[in-house]
């Protein structure tokens, strides 16, 4: 008998908002986090515009301390840090005593890369013959594992600690990979999620394969969203986002409150064959992975009420919908809802997975789905399959008790989860 | 990075309790032991008297060799357990 598993807290930094209850107002609302940034454009990007999220030097103080804060340089631990945190406060859990962790509670907590400004400190003081001078958190602050390092530290978790990587993957899969811990019974909390750093050394090989949008430096919010016709590349984005997943029994005898259950999910790759590459999805592995989830969750494809896509603003946004089509055997009037928050973020790489999540959860809970912006005129291709009112502009009210949600990533891998509203 | 304040000629005439009273503040970021702090002098041990974690005296090494405008080698940083060593080791290289 496999564990349950229930959602009893989250945590995110977004950049159209930090914390839970500003990011519901800002997706309720259509609030774009998307700006102009004059250092992209003195360093010749073409696409000037992106996603961070907004912190002040007095907020960080909640979450580090003086001697974390001193040289601090890694904007996806400072991300990662928060969402986590709050994530755990958010589940009316207390951190570890100073003697014990936490032996029933791990992390499992990604990242694509980790503290890129803190490397590029790095590699200027080591070019300049100065190893001697990095300092002693140069390599905390950019190994991959730094995230869940700080978070399990801060927190005193004595369980798995632990990253995981897969590209625009790498949240939902953190999501999938803690939920199979608990309920193989090897833990009775997981804090999943993911992070990602902001920035031109980030985002530059995004600009250089000449995907992102070029055209919308003048207006960024107005920058065409996933699902429009005249979408032309993805924003670029960063922050992080976190779920504390628990033990149904666990959750239910210290009466956490419950967000949802997480019926099960999907991992697989495309191989890079049969129409997969390092950067497009094999489209036979993504309607694999999407009836793989239904299996694993015990549904059917007739059950799930909305989609939140993987949907970046790219040409293959067509592709993911004509694959949901297939995989669910559903179309036109009879097409789940679907949306994408990468409309008002940006695309948040690595930490996409996990911000995503947490928006669909809201949804869930709340019973809405927030509209798609920037995409008054749908993608022609896309309208062909969907019915126009399944694809909401702006959020609606509705009961929700199923909601599938994709992430694809380069290495053409692919992760979906399927969620469910808690009744009993 | 540490403000540089002094001179070196006013450093190298720096009375010796002066020197103590720097490194304190050197050293108070990366105390976990503040009581340890309330009587600071040359015997104080930075590890087991502050509870400085290990790793943080390549940074305490760093500030002090930005505030004396001088450079601890491995060897020297090795031997550098109490307040009395920098201050010590601190002379030694300002000489």
């Amino acid at each position: 008998m496999k564990n349950r598993v229930v959602i009893t807290g989250m945590g995110v930094v977004a950049p159209n908002a930090v914390g839970l209850e500003e990011f519901e107002t800002a997706i309720r609302t259509g609030k774009s986090g998307i700006d102009f940034y004059q250092e992209l454009a003195d360093l010749n990007f073409s696409c000037q515009i992106g996603g961070k999220p907004d912190i002040s030097s007095e907020k960080l103080k909640n979450y580090f301390t003086d001697l974390q804060l001193r040289g601090l340089k890694s904007s996806g631990i400072i991300y990662g840090v928060i969402a986590g945190t709050d994530a755990w406060e958010d589940a009316g859990l207390v951190k570890a005593g100073e003697e014990t962790p936490d032996w029933d509670s791990g992390i499992i907590f990604g990242t694509g890369i980790l503290g890129v400004d803190k490397f590029r400190e790095a590699i200027h003081l080591i070019d300049a013959g100065n190893t001697r001078r990095l300092g002693s958190t140069s390599v905390l602050q950019t190994m991959a594992s730094g995230i869940s390092a700080y978070l399990g530290g801060i927190l005193g978790c004595g369980n798995q600690v632990t990253t995981n990587s897969s590209a625009c993957t790498t949240g939902t899969e953190a999501l999938l990979m803690g939920f199979e811990r608990i309920q193989a019974g090897k833990a009775k909390r997981m804090l999943v999620g993911s992070c990602s750093d902001h920035g031109p050394y980030v985002w530059g090989g995004f600009d250089a394969m000449r995907i992102l949008p070029g055209n919308y430096n003048e207006n960024p919010k107005e920058t065409p969203g996933p699902l429009s016709a005249e979408a032309a590349g993805f924003i670029p984005g960063s922050g992080a986002g976190a779920l504390l997943l628990e033990d149904y029994s666990s959750a239910m005898a210290r009466g956490a409150r419950i967000y949802a259950e997480v019926l099960g999910g999907e991992v697989n790759s495309g191989g890079q064959r049969g129409g997969g590459s390092m950067t497009a999805a094999n489209s036979q592995a993504v309607q694999r992975c999407i009836k793989g989830a239904l299996k694993n969750s015990g549904i059917s494809a007739n059950e799930i009420d909305a989609i939140n896509g993987h949907l970046t603003g790219t040409s293959r946004d067509p592709v993911e919908i004509e694959n949901w089509m297939l995989g669910l055997n559903r179309k036109k009037e009879n097409f789940p809802y679907i949306n994408s928050l990468k409309g008002l973020t940006g695309h948040c790489l690595s930490a996409s997975g996990s911000i995503e999540c947490v928006a669909s959860v809201l949804q869930l809970y709340k019973n809405f789905i927030f509209g798609n912006v920037n995409c008054e005129k749908l993608h022609p291709e896309i309208i062909k399959q969907v019915a126009s009112e399944k694809i909401p502009r702006r959020a609606i009210d509705i009961p929700l008790n199923i909601i599938a949600k994709a992430s694809f990533g380069f290495g053409d891998v692919n992760g979906i989860v399927i969620f469910r509203k808690m009744t009993e | 990075m540490r403000t540089k304040l002094k001179t070196k000629y006013q450093l190298y005439k720096m009375p010796e309790k002066d020197i103590l009273d720097t490194l304190k503040a050197i050293v108070t970021p990366y105390v976990q032991n503040k009581e340890g702090l309330e009587n600071f002098n040359e015997k104080t041990d930075f590890l087991n008297d502050l509870k400085i974690n290990s790793a943080n005296l390549v940074d305490v090494v760093l500030d002090v060799e930005d505030e004396f405008n001088i450079e601890i080698d491995t060897e020297s940083m090795n031997g550098m357990l109490t307040a009395g060593d920098a201050k010590n080791i601190i002379l030694e290289k300002m000489s």
